[in-house]
Order: structure tokens, then C-alpha cells, then sequence
């Protein structure tokens, strides 16, 4: 499923790496226990800064897991950096957002200019995974555009 | 306002807390990389975190790039150019 809310046009500081490339992936992990130190050190100020109104919700209604689903949506935006290549884009980490499916299912939405590159790249098949482990948390996206 | 030789040290003490490095700060120059001496995307959020309580500021989306976080002189560049707008 995906789920693309495009910005009005704009000029996009991206590339022609970002035309359409077929197969896209971006993989990610993230250190549960460090997402628990930034929630310690840093409060409102890191979860409002990476995540969305809807995701901090998400994660707040199941306590005993909040610190182990922010982490794998932290490492769900970064695998979607990475897929779209726009570690240089200049994109809040909340453009890039995850999306619970009735289902259980998780996927990706995106805004803003995060939304303008996943157009512009062509991918009509965005697929995300999500898991978690211990200390870990890993997220994985796949993307495919059609020739 | 700071000069920006002025900020570095502060840079410094805020990277050696938060960028969870493989090497002490002193040992590394103004323009070594960091993610290369070990910082993580995620230690990299936590440095920026850091330098806006320190400095005052906020990091415009603009700016939320890997290099504005790659190395010293990238950092005090950003967080002095932000302090000047």
C-alpha cells in the first residue's frame, strides 16, 4: 500500500540520481536502548522533532512497547532515506511517516518534498518492514518503479 | 554573537556526550567525519537535539542533511549560519 501527499510544486533539490531506478531498497537498525536515552535526555523536544502526531499516539497506546516502536519507526524513516536517497534532500524525518493498516500492516506515507521525490522516482510499489528483537529494531523498504 | 572559532569547543563537548564516537573528540580534527569515526544516524539526531538547546536555534528542514552533521566545521557552519539568519 502506499500513500503519497504531494506538496504543490516546488523546486526539489534532488537530482537526476532520483530518476526512476526500477528496484529501490533501504534497510536500517536502530539501537532500541539508544531511542530510550533520547526519550530520557531530550522529551518532547526529540519525539515531536522525528515523529508525527499520529505515530507518538500510536506508540503511547501500549506503554510497555513505546520505546520499541519509535525505535523501529526511526528505523523505518531512515530506510526510506536511504531508498530514496535523500539523505541530502534536506526532509524533516516526520515527511517520511508510518502508517498502521487495519490489517496490522505497516506502510509508509510520505509529504512535502519527501512526497515530490517518491513521485519524481516513479515507484508505484512501496513496500515496509518492520521488526524488533532485544536491543534492536530494524525497518526495511522496498521499492519498485516500473519501465 | 560567537565567533565561530568561539563555538567549537562547545561543539566538542556536545559530540564527545552524544555522537557516541569509537574515538575520543580531541583525538579527531575539525574536518574529520564523523560518521566514519562512528556516529549513527540516530546518535547524529541527538547532536542536533543537543546543539539546538545549547545554541538557541532550530535546524530549518533545509538543513536536515548527513553532511550538515559530517564533520566540526560542517556543524559550526550550520549552527552559526542559523544564528546570523
Amino acid at each position: 500500500m502506499m500513500n503519497v501527499h504531494a506538496a504543490p510544486a516546488s523546486a526539489l533539490p534532488l537530482g537526476p540520481e532520483f530518476a526512476s531506478a526500477g528496484l529501490r531498497v533501504g534497510i536500517d537498525i536502530v539501537q532500541i536502548s539508544a531511542i530510550a536515552d533520547s526519550l530520557v535526555e531530550f522529551g518532547d523536544h526529540f519525539t515531536r522533532r522525528i515523529f508525527t502526531a499520529d505515530e507518538i499516539a500510536y506508540a503511547q497506546a501500549a506503554p510497555a512497547q513505546l520505546t520499541q516502536r519509535l525505535a523501529a519507526r526511526f528505523a523505518a524513516k531512515e530506510a526510506g532515506f536511504k531508498a530514496f536517497g535523500l539523505s541530502e534532500a534536506g526532509i524533516s524525518w516526520r515527511d517520511i511517516e508510518v502508517r498502521k493498516s487495519p490489517d496490522g500492516s505497516c506502510a509508509l506515507s510520505f509529504h512535502g518534498l519527501a512526497a515530490q521525490a517518491v513521485e519524481r522516482s516513479g515507484c508505484t510499489e512501496i513496500a515496509l518492514s518492520l521488526s524488533h528483537d532485544g536491543d534492536y529494531a530494524t525497518a526495511m523498504v522496498a521499492a519498485f518503479a516500473p519501465r | 554573537m560567537e565567533t565561530m572559532v568561539d563555538i567549537e569547543p562547545q561543539i566538542r563537548t556536545i559530540l564527545a556526550k552524544h555522537a557516541r564516537l569509537g574515538a575520543e573528540i580531541s583525538t579527531l580534527s575539525a574536518s574529520a567525519d564523523l560518521y566514519q569515526a562512528g556516529m549513527t544516524s540516530q546518535a547524529s539526531v541527538n547532536v542536533m537535539l543537543a546543539l539546538e538547546g545549547e545554541f538557541d536555534i532550530e535546524f530549518p528542514d533545509e538543513l536536515l542533511k548527513r553532511s550538515v552533521f559530517g564533520s566540526i566545521n560542517a556543524i559550526r557552519d550550520a549552527v552559526a549560519g542559523i544564528a546570523s539568519s
